[in-house]
């Protein structure tokens, strides 16, 4: 039962974990929960989003920008790799703003993001509401203007998600599905992970468990302060191809669907609806493009985000343990890439904190001066 | 492809696809009935254009969309059929939207 390292979590961030640690020729088991798991993997909206990222952040700006960049041949290699065609593409991002107070809104974020160092505002400008119906011939009259991002775009995680388990099925990879991780104990050189069906030991554990994560840090030294953060989804019925760009709150599917976005609301683990902010959601989604009116509804649903405390991700190595580490994040989606590439490599090597200083929960112990 | 089960007791009853007269019992769903005479391309999906089947049968997959009586994005697979129904298949170019005009 040993290997070189346990992931604990089968969604988009450990096994895009695991597929780099296997690239990497290493041992993988991934520890995985059963059907009715808390899976933000497939409940996403499917965005390779950059424009909003690292806002008071530079590295995460870089960071995401860096994974978005790597994505389009990520995307190739899974498809390579698997017969799988996982939707990705880049066309860049508008976010539409309603009214003038949306539009300062991100017109100041970009000026902030423009003085960060690295990235800066990765090229995203404000464009005024004629520029977006010239783009955008379905965007109707209210909007006035929108944030557009050259470097957004979308992916299929649902496909992306069987095509990772797909490659770590046919390279070895030990996945056990159902396998609820109860406690890790730090043991010798290494960790011995156990679930209701058994123990297994690793020299290395990862923790990749979304917000099943916190729970399981204590046992290993690591304070993962993250937590769930609800969504609400409104998908309607198919039709024709409808936009150039991806569209923040509007995404439509390479099926054809349109999905509707998004709410956001702390309650725990809820993941009950709210039929206010639905209301809502279809009704912004309207006026943004009047032709999604006749389109039925038919399929809705809430999944939970993982969420810091500001909205970055937090990687770390244990100080008291080290080789247990704890990868946390909301964007699972679009740091898959450079989840997969760049991030599982430094699991093996020393330095691990060095080298993501900025991600480290540490930043949340500083006491802001007023 | 499809066989109605020998001896069943249900009023005869009929409709019409694309103008084309067809023979159902009462009680059957649309798709259902459709299926029953070798009637299976219902609609063109938006993206492709290509021809597309009733599939799942239960309401949830939406291949099945046709207009009725004038009304599109029926479920065929949902809705009974009624005597002198008028179905016609739901055409790509006539998905929701277009009649707003943009």
């Amino acid at each position: 039962m040993a290997s070189d390292v346990i992931i604990v979590g089968g969604g988009l961030v450990g096994a895009a974990l695991a597929h780099g640690l296997v690239k990497a020729s290493a041992t993988v088991t991934i520890l995985d929960e059963g059907d009715l798991a808390f899976r933000a993997s497939r409940g996403n909206f499917g965005l390779v989003w950059v424009q909003s990222k690292g806002d008071g952040m530079a590295e995460y700006a870089r960071w995401s920008r860096q994974s978005s960049d790597l994505w389009g041949d990520f995307a190739k290699s899974l498809g390579e790799a698997t017969g799988i065609n996982v939707g990705h593409h880049r066309p860049g991002g508008l976010e539409l703003c309603l009214d003038q107070g949306e539009y300062e809104t991100y017109a100041t974020s970009i000026k902030r993001m423009h003085n960060q160092p690295g990235v800066g505002e990765n090229d995203r400008r404000m464009i005024d509401g004629d520029e977006v119906r010239r783009m955008e011939p379905n965007v109707g009259p209210e909007v006035v203007g929108a944030a557009f991002c050259p470097y957004d775009g979308i992916v299929n995680p649902l496909y992306t998600l069987r095509a990772l388990h797909q490659i770590l099925a046919s390279s070895g990879a030990d996945y056990r599905g159902d396998h609820r991780v109860e406690r890790i104990v730090p043991e010798g050189t290494g960790f011995r992970v156990v679930t209701a069906r058994g123990d297994f030991t690793a020299g290395k554990v990862v923790l990749a468990a979304g917000n099943g994560s916190p729970g399981l840090g204590p046992d290993l030294g690591l304070d993962i302060p993250i937590g769930p953060e609800r969504g609400h989804i409104i998908v309607t019925e198919r039709t024709r191809p409808l936009f150039n760009h991806v569209l923040g709150q509007v995404r439509q599917t390479d099926e054809g669907t349109v999905m509707l976005g998004a709410t956001k609301e702390n309650v725990g683990f809820d993941t009950g609806f709210n039929l206010e902010m639905m209301r809502q959601v279809a009704s912004r989604a309207v006026r943004k493009v009047p032709r999604l009116k006749t389109l039925r509804i038919i399929r809705s649903w809430s999944a939970l985000r993982i969420m810091s405390p500001d909205g970055f991700p937090v990687y770390q190595e244990s100080e008291a343990f080290p080789g247990a580490f704890s990868v946390s994040c909301h964007s699972g989606v679009t740091l898959a890439a450079a989840h997969a590439l760049k991030l599982a490599p430094r699991l093996l090597e020393p330095g691990f904190n060095d080298h993501f200083s900025a991600f480290s929960p540490r930043r949340f112990d500083v006491p802001t001066t007023a | 492809m499809f066989q109605r089960l020998p001896n069943l007791i249900r009023k005869p009853i009929s409709f019409s696809f694309e103008g084309q007269e067809i023979e159902a019992l009462e009680g059957d769903t649309l798709a259902s009935a459709l299926l029953a005479v070798g009637v299976s391309s219902l609609r063109d999906a938006p993206v492709s254009g290509t021809a597309r089947a009733p599939y799942c049968m239960i309401g949830v997959c939406f291949e099945c969309s046709v207009e009725i009586d004038g009304v599109s994005h029926q479920q065929a697979c949902l809705i009974p059929v009624c005597q002198d129904m008028d179905v016609r298949r739901q055409q790509a170019e006539k998905e929701a939207g277009d009649a707003l005009g943009g």
